[in-house]
């Protein structure tokens, strides 16, 4: 396995554009880690200054102030916190909760993995938009609710993936002797199962923070995330719309920040599928 | 009389990973008029590349043409412009026979549109095309109506001439819905109608079942010596080669090592490969008996005489030299210092 | 006869999935925190009167009765009184549905029509200029949040450059209704003015719905030209020598098409997600502003509406492609 994952990170090493990406994630989670540290300005996450709203970016304010005067620049560094917050533990629950009810439903053939899998085929019926509003509306604005709105409504990615994956790995010879010799279906799938499906759950792993950080940039936009004062980037967006054409940099420059990010993870994910899976390989432009 | 086609000193390397593969190493071939030639080697051995050389369809980025001729009806397809190849050469002077018919039909259209989309093209009532009609993007062009009932007829015919049964319900059909042996029938009533001076058929057996092979090699014989065609024939298998060749050429590791019409070659090999190929056929008694060691790579092949290390003759001429081609006997023709039979 | 097969098994699927998410949203209205009687009755009505009111919603009997009586009510097309507006939620979700339909349809249309082309292209001309630059351009497609994006669109062209007006449908009065479609109804109106003028309402949320679609059919287009390039059907082809427009325009095409099939499903669901987000920006008077409007509101039961709507457009389309599919490629027939 030790041996696996190096070959996997020299792959990846030679992979530009995934670099690019490892960076900006990396990048991201430095703004988080040291925000305090970081910010210009660390004490507007509460205190208001509205003598100073709505400044343009200068030296002082590196990104301008917003309608209460607060540094956007030390804001966003904050809000990066509540970022990666939100997507670690949104898609670690959805994996969580997702793998096992795949590998149940996967090595079982019973009523049971019927119905499991059917109440996933209806989560993934409905864009995830959508039954995250509901959910998230009905429980109120939060934090803890935005994120259980994205938990409950991602994991039947992860269990699709690992159903499908499960079923066809059953048909596989090694499965099929290892169980034959006795080994206990909790050995099998432990110590033979999770291995060989390991690669398809990290690439989507990857792939789906990107669309949780979007679908919780949305959540906030639409009023659904922390209420104020949290610096979180999709209500820091939609707070900006009444100042505009005026105060652009406040639209901008949180915008620019869930894109990076976005970014950063769309190419580390699209990156780990090249090297992981050479079956879904995009073209690498060779010959 | 004078060659159909003819290869001479042909080079082909290959970009890869790992560096730049020789797969092909000044090889030299050559077809008779109305000649079946049968090309034996194991897989790798650069047989696939040598057919699709002489189309001239290697894969652009990857491989390159570093040395050689390619001479065909009086033009080297190597430095012809590639427009005129694609017009009057592939699909019309030289068809192909796949290897896998289960993959080479598209699974989308129907057999009929498929064939017929050929034939409006390459059809032997084509005339070349003129530089006029050039302008428009070929897939505008209207196929006429008189020609086209004419090479329906002329479809038909082949169908039944491959002992396809209906062919006239079997054109409106999916490729899925025939058999292997079915489809490489249809391959080759489909390489004959363009009335071509060559069909290059790259292993057509190789993917069917063992007790079809043989029908449709008999079947392919006897359709190119009725119409006089010539076959450039490969295959990994010895047996294969036997039924339909009249001439057979071996390759080894991108060199051609030894060529012989095919009673000769299979009663006197002259070349140590050769001969061990033979050998390695099951036998009656059940003895099998392996060539030693291991095809070699083409990114580091051998020197000299890519076989020599697991020759039992080999010697230091053979490392240094790849030896010239020797003639043993009337047409058969080796490349080695130490052929069997001779001193 | 075989589509109708296809029909009934999908029928099969889509009527039982269509139940599960009912059942979701149903509990999850009933999950709400608070007693959403009290709400409606009001600070000065009495627990009598309260009580008299649950009665009256029917919310007092035992859950699965009241699940029963909300599916019953919705096949007759009840969807449930809006706490708001107080107005029969499926009458607000049916006059505000052309209005989403026109946007999806026209960023549908801008991204198969202008994404498709540009996936075969990008693919013949494999690492060219165009294809890096495309490429970037999805990647990027995917990351930026469409309501970002569609704010930074009004910002450019409607504040700073004038070229849009900033939001709405249209001002001014609507063409005689036929469709409800406004580009639809003012041609057969033979009202150029309202065309024109729902025309460059429609531009800028058009394509901040489109931009993620476009993406997202470039790159698919793009992986399945490609891999039918190398193909063995191609390498016959070419060898064969047909001429390379006919390889490409018919026939790599048509088997490239087969997988962008299936895309244009999953297409319509990233447009319907967006659309929600959409409509907010620019005030777009559609399901997803109703939404949006609902939440804010705290009017669970327009939410709970359109959580149903849109999961039944979502599947119904579903079933759409799949018979779609079924057209295009002959292998997906049920035989």
């Amino acid at each position: 396995m030790v041996s696996g994952a190096w070959f996997v990170l020299t792959r990846l090493c030679r992979d530009r554009s995934a670099m690019i990406g490892l960076i900006l994630i990396l990048a991201l989670v430095l703004c988080a880690l040291l925000a305090p540290v970081l910010a210009t300005h660390p004490d507007d996450l509460f205190e208001l200054h509205p003598a100073k709203r709505l400044r343009a970016p200068s030296a002082e304010h590196l990104m301008g102030t917003d309608r209460m005067g607060s540094d956007i620049y030390s804001r966003l560094l904050f809000g990066a916190r509540i970022t990666i917050l939100i997507g670690i533990i949104a898609v670690g629950a959805s994996l969580v909760i997702g793998v096992p009810i795949g590998l149940l439903a996967g090595y079982y053939h019973s009523w049971v993995s019927d119905l499991l899998m059917r109440v996933s085929d209806i989560f993934l019926a409905v864009p995830q938009v959508v039954l995250a509003i509901a959910i998230a509306q009905t429980l109120g604005p939060s934090l803890p609710n935005v994120i259980l709105a994205l938990s409950v409504t991602y994991w039947p990615w992860f269990a699709r993936l690992v159903y499908a994956e499960t079923r066809s790995l059953q048909n596989e010879v090694f499965v099929e002797s290892t169980a034959a010799l006795g080994a206990s279906p909790f050995r099998l799938v432990v110590l033979h199962v999770l291995p060989s499906i390991a690669s398809p759950i990290i690439v989507r792993a990857s792939i789906g923070m990107g669309f949780t950080i979007l679908t919780a940039a949305a959540l906030g936009f639409l009023g659904l995330g922390p209420p104020p004062p949290t610096p979180e980037w999709g209500r820091t967006i939609a707070e900006s719309r009444e100042f505009l054409p005026d105060a652009w940099w406040y639209a901008l420059a949180p915008g620019l920040a869930i894109f990076l990010t976005v970014m950063g993870f769309n190419l580390l994910g699209d990156g780990l599928r090249d090297v992981l899976d050479p079956r879904l390989r995009r073209d690498r432009g060779r010959g | 009389m004078a060659d159909l086609l003819s290869v001479r000193g042909l080079e082909v390397e290959f970009v890869t990973d790992q560096g730049v593969a020789r797969v092909l190493d000044r090889i030299s071939l050559r077809i008779a008029p109305g000649e079946v030639v049968g090309l034996v080697g194991e897989s790798g051995c650069g047989k696939t590349t040598l057919a699709r050389s002489i189309l001239g369809i290697l894969p652009m980025g990857a491989a390159r043409v570093r040395g050689g001729e390619i001479q065909f009806k009086g033009r080297d397809l190597l430095r012809e412009d590639p427009r005129v190849v694609n017009e009057e050469v592939r699909g019309r002077a030289i068809t192909v026979i796949p290897q896998d018919p289960f993959t080479s039909f598209n699974p989308l259209f129907t057999v009929g549109a498929q064939v017929m989309d050929l034939m409006k093209w390459k059809s032997p009532h084509r005339a070349v095309a003129a530089r006029t009609q050039r302008r428009w993007p070929a897939v505008l062009h209207r196929y006429p109506r008189t020609r086209y009932r004419a090479d329906r007829a002329a479809v038909l015919e082949a169908l039944r001439a491959v002992h396809l049964p209906e062919p006239e319900r079997a054109l409106g059909r999916l490729p899925h819905e025939f058999s292997g042996g079915q489809r490489q029938r249809l391959m080759i009533a489909m390489a004959l109608l363009p009335r071509p001076d060559l069909v290059i058929a790259d292993e057509p057996t190789t993917a069917l079942d063992v007790t079809i092979q043989a029908q449709i090699l008999r079947l392919l014989r006897q359709l190119v010596k009725e119409r006089g065609v010539s076959v450039l024939f490969t295959t990994h298998d010895l047996g294969t080669a036997y039924e339909i060749c009249d001439r057979v050429v071996v390759m080894y590791a991108g060199q051609e090592m030894e060529a012989a019409p095919t009673g000769v070659f299979f009663d006197r090999p002259a070349h140590p490969y050769t001969r061990r190929l033979l050998e390695s056929l099951p036998s009656p008694g059940g003895e099998i008996r392996d060539i030693p060691g291991e095809v070699p790579s083409l990114i580091a092949p051998p020197s000299g005489c890519r076989f020599h290390p697991r020759c039992d003759y080999a010697t230091t001429e053979c490392r240094a030299d790849r030896p010239a081609e020797r003639a043993v006997g009337g047409q058969h023709r080796v490349h080695c210092f130490h052929p069997l039979g001779s001193a | 006869m075989r589509i109708l097969a296809l029909l009934l098994r999908r029928l099969a699927w889509f009527i039982p999935t269509l139940l599960g998410l009912l059942a979701i949203t149903f509990v999850i209205s009933r999950v709400i925190p608070g007693d959403p009687v009290a709400l409606i009755a009001g600070d000065t009505a009495t627990p009598a009167q309260v009580e008299a009111l649950r009665r009256q919603l029917g919310l007092d009997r035992p859950l699965p009765v009241q699940f029963v009586t909300y599916v019953t009510q919705l096949v007759r097309g009840d969807m449930g009184t809006s706490l708001y507006t107080t107005r029969p939620i499926a009458d607000d979700l049916a006059s505000r549905l052309p209005a989403t339909i026109e946007l999806t349809l026209a960023a549908m249309a801008f991204s198969i029509l202008i994404g498709i082309p540009l996936g075969v292209v990008s693919a013949l001309w494999r690492n060219s200029v165009l294809d890096h630059v495309l490429r970037v351009i999805t990647v990027s497609g995917l990351a930026i949040a469409s309501f970002w994006l569609g704010i930074m669109l009004q910002l450019l062209f409607a504040m700073r450059l004038g070229w849009t007006p900033l939001n709405g449908r249209l001002q001014g009065f609507p063409p005689t209704t036929v469709t409800g479609l406004y580009l639809v109804d003012s041609v057969l109106a033979w009202d150029w003015t309202a065309f024109s003028m729902a025309l460059t309402h429609l531009a800028l949320p058009a394509a901040t719905l489109a931009f993620p679609a476009l993406a997202t059919l470039v790159r698919f287009t793009r992986a399945g030209v490609l891999d039918v390039m190398q193909s063995n059907s191609v390498l016959y082809e070419h060898a064969m020598g047909l001429p390379r427009s006919v390889i490409v325009w018919k026939y790599i095409l048509r088997n490239a098409l087969t997988s962008t099939v299936t895309q244009i499903g999953l297409l319509f669901g990233i447009l319907l997600a967006g659309a929600v987000v959409t409509e907010t920006v620019f005030d777009w008077p559609g399901i997803g502003t109703y939404a949006v409007n609902s939440i804010i509101r705290s009017d669970y039961n327009g939410v709970m509406g359109f959580t149903v709507w849109a999961g039944a457009i979502f599947m119904i389309v579903n079933v759409l492609v799949d018979i779609a599919q079924g057209f295009i490629d002959p292998r997906a027939r049920p035989s």
